[in-house]
């Protein structure tokens, strides 16, 4: 499943928030660990402030082996 | 708790434990703030047993080979103990590694049965290799209604009426097979004898007791060796009580703590310094004054703790930061990897001990542990009862390479005895790591021997194992180090791989292949990817078969290129 643009846009916009980066420094292809220079435990706490705010639930596991933006944007909208 | 001596296999020690506790809580799981499950030891039996009596009918008896792919929850507790009961070997897996890594795993344990959890098995079913498994019956939890599952079974329709037989194991029977590591080239299965398991468990315990009313919080993988024996056969042959969390958000770990009034926890440094920094981030929210007060209480706990921990001083001193761990936290356990002093002291200053132990898998879940007489921040403690540790061809400042002997010392590593016979020698276990025993008989560790690196999480990443990302590169040929293998550091912080390249000749390194490098990185999971790389002026020196000879082009590099010349990606 393709993610749609808008997912992305707000994973990116809430990112750059979130970890307080400018946005235009946020591509979707970016290895997300690396841009916004976090841990795994960073990423899940990531991982909630997206299921708040797409009102969804992700299990941990929805991040395993996910670095880029565009494929979480993609198990997001999975699950929209 | 129950006396291990009178036992001879961590079946039948769990299967007494069952029996003699069936009152008491033995697994609560919560979801977030839901609780999913809550047992007491006889409902923990009344669920395995149909189970144990369903692998009996399916052909599942002693010796035969069980794997088990979960994250932390009550299944795999279960599933392990209906496996143990049939007198079978468990063989728990990473459910952190790729399907490819869990199908080769799968072969070279060759494991028979495989009890997983719906996703990974989904992921399995998808990857290429998936056609060549040779498992002969898979359980699957969770699995959505409808699920397509690839010939497995449900776990929670996979049980029988009726009594399983018992079947008992020797001391000397295989109980597991561990992977310490090493999926791309040579997988390293530790096999592990029951009398392993029940000598580990015997001497942990004995320094950091479990009682009916203990409430351990399980957060690292139940496969690693840490938390199968103190977040497993620990608590349950005490009578005391596991608690899994589905999800390790910090804030919901951090709920858990409070909402069950946590007892112990075994953490990974990572989490560690991440409690730290949040702790130290409302310390500084505090209006001066109540600041001041709370530094004062944390000196006066620090002087009155000086010799040995006095849990119930320090929860009055400093009840609100006890609060925040729900009040009853008596010492968080962690090893694996290397701990910053300072973060172990700060947690020691609060009254919340942090037993920091050095072990591995290969030997025991802890070889040492600090037993908080007093509180030392600066070792991994002392060896535990029954264990002997020597240093082996120490240096003029004592340093040398740690080797083991005792009862936890596995068997072998599976099907390779050329491995096994350079690991244990005369019947000591060369660890790879460096060490030194100080004036007090505690071990102080100083680094790795082994090109190998242990990360913050825990993981143990030998850099011969991922070399194949980056199979085709640009470059006439490359390898990969772990700098504090190339640079003795002495110190086991900073740890990182680096990718050696040497060019083409006339060959120069482009942006071009520096993109090429950190793409092909990327494909690594994060805490396998190289840090930095080098580019080195010479062939690499082979072996006859063209095998890199490591130690030789580590000692050249030495030579002709410091650490500085490293450039990080």
């Amino acid at each position: 499943m393709t993610a749609s643009k808008q997912t992305l846009e707000e994973i990116l916009n809430l990112a750059a928030v979130h970890f307080k980066v400018p946005r235009e420094k946020l591509t979707s292809d970016d290895d997300f660990f690396k841009t916004l220079g976090i841990d795994s435990l960073q990423a899940l706490d990531l991982l909630t402030r997206l299921e708040n705010h797409f009102h969804i639930e992700l299990p941990d596991y929805e991040l395993q082996g996910v670095s880029d933006f565009r494929t979480l944007a993609e198990r997001i909208q999975a699950r929209l | 708790m129950l006396n291990l001596d009178q036992y001879t296999c961590l079946g039948a020690a769990l299967r007494d434990a069952l029996d003699r506790w069936p009152n008491e809580t033995c697994l609560i799981e919560a979801d977030r703030d839901r609780e999913k499950t809550r047992l007491t030891y006889s409902d923990f039996k009344e669920v395995a047993l149909p189970l144990a009596r369903a692998l009996e009918d399916a052909g599942f008896s002693s010796g035969d080979r069980a794997a088990i792919i979960m994250t932390n929850q009550s299944k795999w507790l279960i599933s392990a103990y209906a496996v143990f009961y049939r007198g079978g070997v468990l063989v728990p897996l990473d459910y952190k590694l790729t399907a490819g890594e869990h199908l080769q795993l799968l072969a070279h344990s060759k494991a028979q049965f495989l009890i997983v959890e719906y996703y990974l098995w989904r992921a399995i079913t998808r990857s290429p290799e998936f056609k060549n498994h040779k498992l002969t019956k898979v359980l699957v939890t969770e699995a959505p209604l409808g699920a397509d599952l690839a010939g497995a079974y449900r776990w929670e329709d996979f049980r029988r009426k009726g009594d399983p037989a018992f079947n008992p194991r020797e001391r000397e029977d295989v109980a597991c097979i561990v992977y310490s590591s090493g999926t791309g080239g040579r997988p390293k299965g530790c096999v592990l004898t029951q009398e392993n398991y029940l000598e580990q468990c015997k001497s942990l315990t004995a320094l950091y007791p479990f009682w009916p009313g203990v409430q351990y919080l399980s957060i690292l993988p139940t496969n690693h060796a840490i938390d199968f024996m103190v977040g497993f056969i620990g608590p349950f042959v005490c009578g005391a009580c596991v608690v899994h969390l589905r999800t390790l958000r910090p804030e919901f770990v951090r709920d858990a703590f409070v909402r069950y009034k946590i007892t112990y926890v075994a953490l990974v440094p990572m989490i560690l310094k991440n409690l730290e920094r949040g702790l130290r981030g409302k310390f500084d929210e505090l209006s001066a004054g109540k600041r001041f007060l709370l530094y004062r209480m944390i000196a006066l706990n620090k002087s009155l703790t000086r010799k040995q921990p006095k849990v119930g001083v320090s929860r009055k001193l400093l009840s609100q930061v006890h609060r925040e761990f729900g009040g009853e936290l008596r010492a968080m356990f962690t090893g694996g990897a290397f701990v910053e002093p300072s973060t172990l002291q700060f947690f020691y200053d609060l009254g919340i001990p942090v037993a920091n132990g050095y072990g591995l898998t290969e030997a025991g879940t802890s070889l040492t542990l600090n037993d908080l007489k007093p509180f030392r921040a600066d070792t991994v403690g002392k060896p535990l009862p029954g264990v002997e540790l020597r240093i082996l061809n120490p240096d003029s400042e004592g340093i040398g390479e740690v080797a083991v002997h005792g009862k936890t010392v596995m068997s072998h590593y599976l099907d390779d005895p050329e491995l096994t016979a350079q690991t244990i020698v005369d019947g000591w276990l060369v660890t790879g790591d460096l060490g030194r025993f100080d004036g007090n008989g505690h071990l102080q560790l100083f680094g790795r021997k082994k090109n190998m690196i242990v990360t913050e999480g825990g993981k143990n990443i030998y850099p011969e194992d991922i070399e194949n990302v980056f199979d085709g590169l640009p470059v006439k040929e490359y390898c990969i180090f772990a700098a504090n293998y190339l640079w003795p550091a002495k110190s086991l912080g900073r740890e990182m791989l680096v990718l050696l390249l040497r060019l083409e000749q006339n060959q120069e390194f482009t942006d071009a292949l520096k993109e090429e490098i950190v793409s092909r990185n990327r494909r690594l999971p994060d805490f396998k990817r190289v840090g930095g790389y080098l580019v080195y002026g010479k062939d690499f020196p082979r072996t006859a078969s063209m095998k890199i000879k490591r130690n030789e082009l580590a000692e050249d590099i030495r030579k002709v290129l410091g650490r500085a010349a490293v450039v990080e990606l």
